[in-house]
């Protein structure tokens, strides 16, 4: 890892879905000189013991954060909203994944 | 593979059966070796992991292959005895597969020659006669065909790179290419399995292979070597140097310390 400057190869998102029915989840970042290049670099990194289904990468500077100073006006509003959460009914036992 | 004409084989008998298999499995073995030597010393961490994997993939191929050549061969030795106990005039994998390893584009290209034509191999050896090398195949052509996939980028890569990376990957194509040959070399073992069903004919394998080699070099900007030299002698046991010096680091520790574990 001795490369430096604009030579980097760009950062790279990766999502891993492990199977059908399931969403893509976060599974870490890499460095790839392309996205097909991180594909099989995210196929080599993060699914060597059966992890994967499906990959999705995305380049790390395409993604847009919501800001760490905006959390309060975000997210606290939501805190008192008790009713938005789907507590009020019985979920059968034998749904997964919900 | 001959049509339906896999008439019952005397597999245990036969030596033409054990020097395939052998040959098969030093193959990956020596590969594998070589490529695992990479370790810690690539250039990204996530190449490391790549190459470590596809070492790991031909260690794993190896020991199907030697631990099935232990039970033909009918002597009790295991894949680690084969593995760790001949010397190499015993052994029968390609020259190809011993050449040092030389700088990266070298490493990547050997892997792409001969993943490419392992990939065409073990498809074809999924309707072997024979159950064990059938099975065998089945896994290991899914594994070469990924790594075609990722040394195939590679080559295309370093051809279309920097000027560094293009020249190291044309000294390769003119270092290796006369080595490939040895790859479709059929002898009169091979012609005994061919007519058994037991493994393909290489000469039919090799239109494909030389397609996708020849793609491979015109997208990474080369031309085709025109070289008529053609080494062979690994899969009868005539190595070159270089084989002394892998099986000397591969096999000291086990041979100092037969049967340790640890």
């Amino acid at each position: 890892m001795t490369m430096t400057g604009e030579r980097d190869w760009p950062l790279y998102e990766v999502f891993i879905r492990s199977r059908q029915g399931l969403s893509h989840v976060h599974a870490g970042s890499l460095h790839a000189a392309d996205e097909r290049m991180a594909i099989e670099n995210a196929r080599d990194v993060y699914t060597r013991r059966g992890e994967g289904g499906s990959i999705w990468v995305v380049r790390s500077d395409r993604i847009t954060a919501s800001a760490p100073a905006d959390k309060g006006e975000l997210f606290d509003p939501a805190d008192s909203k008790v009713y938005r959460h789907p507590t009020f009914y019985d979920v059968p036992d034998d749904v997964e994944c919900l | 593979m001959g049509s339906g004409v896999a008439q019952k084989h005397d597999r245990a008998a036969d030596p033409a059966l054990l020097e395939t298999v052998l040959r098969l499995g030093d193959n990956a073995l020596i590969l594998g070796h070589e490529l695992s030597r990479w370790t810690s010393n690539a250039a990204t961490v996530e190449l490391d992991i790549a190459l470590a994997n596809q070492a790991l993939d031909l260690i794993g191929q190896a020991r199907l292959l030697l631990d099935y050549a232990g039970r033909l061969e009918g002597k009790g030795r295991n894949e680690d005895d084969l593995a760790f106990g001949r010397d190499a005039w015993d052994f029968r994998n390609v020259l190809l597969v011993e050449l040092p390893r030389g700088d990266f584009a070298r490493t990547i290209l050997r892997q792409f020659f001969y993943a490419l034509w392992a990939e065409g191999f073990y498809d074809a050896l999924r309707q072997s006669a024979d159950e064990t090398l059938s099975a065998i195949a089945g896994k290991s052509a899914k594994e070469m065909a990924y790594h075609v996939r990722h040394a195939g980028e590679w080559v295309v890569r370093l051809g279309d790179g920097t000027e560094e990376s293009h020249g190291r990957l044309a000294a390769a194509l003119a270092e290796l290419w006369p080595y490939t040959h040895e790859l479709f070399m059929a002898d009169a073992t091979d012609e005994a399995m061919v007519a058994a069903g037991i493994i393909p004919d290489v000469a039919a394998l090799r239109p494909a292979w030389e397609q996708g080699v020849g793609d491979a070099v015109a997208r990474a900007g080369l031309a085709m070597p025109d070289d008529p030299w053609q080494p062979e002698g690994g899969r009868r046991g005539v190595h070159s140097e270089h084989l002394g010096y892998i099986l000397a680091e591969m096999q000291h520790l086990p041979r100092m310390y037969p049967g340790g574990k640890w």
